[in-house]
């Protein structure tokens, strides 16, 4: 059946990561079931000592992510978690870079790479010449390199102010340094390649020991910053924000208030991209937007 | 391989059940056009599938599940609910499960399985909201993922269903979970939809 060979991959060989690290996380950190009150311990705990709010994540990928981290430091209980969290600051910038999820590609969703230059942008440009771009939960900078190359194939990257935020500072310190894994850059390309990309991805990367390294000349107007959409407030008005995949870790109550921020952070006709399967509809600020398009997910805030 | 005897009709069910979850890799994509061909078109209980597909193949999929469904089929989106009489697939690129609500909920972490959507997510995250609740059928595939998944719902008391391996075009997903836990029932294609009428029963 075409079909099915078309749309099914055939998975034969084991993780890489595995066979390369040793570590077989897989197994074991879905087996035990961490309770809601275990994880209200622990999101208590940071909230108090490191001022962090997890409290209003999503509970089942927050538990899971939990269970990964007792995995992968081989701890025996939340217990012995709680108690490293408690003593141990250094620990906690660890906790924090794991338990959030960075799993990112360049051009992730080629079409809605499409619609942004054929559509968002110039539309944006009509009314300004020089406007304003915030990757809100940038995480390793994929989708801010996609966003400059964009805007550099368009001719227009000096036009545009970029800001780059992210809650974790280890993860933005590997976006600044924007060296990816050369394997990673199979998909990469393709993505690029689907959105139509004027030239070959190689001509923004060259590669080192194994690691693709990208041109900074394309940052040049971007600023990475640390910024919590949780606790963290407004701090400028943006042309476009783009929060993808993001919100999906927010519960509904979590989500109504990064929403509120976002909407405060627009200007008035402004844009707001997020996941293809995420929605506002449930969100009690739905209806200051309009859904500009909704197989990309991209919204226009039509009303203060 | 331990292998429990089909007696059929001796179903022991009932009209309480929230879900059912499905999982599926090579081999299953005919097993379940032919499933969803041959679904009652006022099915209640709501039908969640978790296929391995590719991962930047957004579209087409559920198009091509369409064709022959007497049912429509849906991709989900984060924080919907899961409603009476739906069939929902998990969306490429995402793993897709369940909140306490009765919501779904969707994750770009890691892959498991090496597999995005992993069919252990959908089923452990489905366990854990439905218990008892839940049915979960387990179709050819080549990996292993589903089995601990399977292990799950069996420990909540769910009802748990496996593609009879010598059925399969690649047995290896079924055999895992055959492997990793007692499992209900073993079936071929025909029995799962003779199942699925059963139950059916119990709604109407």
């Amino acid at each position: 059946m075409k079909l099915a060979k078309q749309f099914f991959e055939f998975r034969k060989k084991p993780c890489i990561f595995i066979q390369i690290f040793g570590i077989s996380t897989q197994k074991t950190m879905l087996q035990e079931e961490i309770e809601i009150s275990e994880l209200r311990l622990i999101t208590d705990l940071i909230k108090q000592k490191y001022n962090y709010d997890f409290s209003n994540y999503a509970m089942s990928s927050f538990k899971r992510r939990v269970a990964r981290v007792l995995e992968l430091y081989k701890m025996d209980s939340v217990n012995t978690l709680l108690r490293r969290l408690d003593i141990d600051a250094k620990f906690f910038k660890e906790f924090l870079a794991e338990i959030t999820v960075n799993v990112t590609e360049m051009f992730r969703d080629p079409t809605c790479w499409v619609e942004l230059r054929n559509q968002i942008i110039p539309n944006i440009r009509q009314n300004n010449q020089k406007f304003s771009i915030w990757h809100a939960g940038c995480s390793s900078g994929e989708e801010v390199y996609s966003m400059a190359i964009l805007l550099e194939e368009m001719g227009i990257l000096d036009d545009v102010r970029i800001v780059a935020t992210d809650i974790d500072h280890v993860i933005l310190d590997k976006a600044r340094e924007a060296r990816y894994h050369i394997k990673n850059m199979e998909i990469n390309k393709k993505n690029y390649n689907s959105f139509g990309g004027k030239f070959s991805l190689e001509k923004y990367y060259k590669e080192e020991n194994g690691k693709a390294v990208m041109d900074k000349n394309l940052v040049r107007n971007v600023e990475y910053k640390e910024h919590n959409l949780v606790t963290g407030s407004t701090f400028a008005k943006f042309d476009l924000i783009l929060c993808r995949n993001v919100m999906i870790y927010f519960n509904q109550t979590l989500q109504n208030q990064v929403l509120k921020l976002f909407h405060e952070s627009l200007h008035r006709y402004a844009y707001l991209v997020i996941g293809s399967k995420e929605s506002l509809i449930w969100c009690e600020l739905a209806n200051k937007f309009i859904v500009v398009n909704n197989e990309e997910k991209i919204y226009k805030k039509i009303r203060d | 391989m331990s292998r429990i005897s089909l007696t059929k009709s001796k179903y022991n069910l009932h009209n309480q059940y929230k879900a059912i979850v499905i999982g599926g890799s090579a081999g299953s994509f005919q097993v379940i056009s032919k499933i969803l061909q041959h679904l009652p078109e006022d099915f209640q209980v709501p039908i969640v599938m978790c296929l391995h597909r590719l991962k930047d193949v957004r579209n087409g999929f559920v198009e091509a599940l369409n064709i022959k469904s007497n049912k429509i089929i849906e991709e989900p989106l984060d924080k919907e609910q899961v409603r009476k009489g739906k069939i929902y697939l998990a969306p490429a690129n995402y793993h897709l499960g369940f909140e306490l609500g009765n919501t779904f909920t969707l994750s770009t972490e890691e892959m498991f399985n090496n597999s995005r959507p992993a069919i252990d997510i959908t089923f452990l995250t489905a366990a854990y909201v439905f218990r008892n609740k839940l049915i979960g059928i387990l179709l050819s595939g080549a990996n292993r993922d589903g089995a601990l998944g399977m292990k799950r719902i069996s420990e909540k008391g769910g009802i748990t269903i496996v593609q009879e391996p010598s059925e399969c075009l690649i047995d290896t997903m079924p055999a895992a979970a055959l492997k990793e836990t007692e499992i209900d029932y073993v079936l071929t294609t025909d029995e799962i939809i003779e199942f699925l009428h059963q139950l059916h029963y119990h709604y109407v």
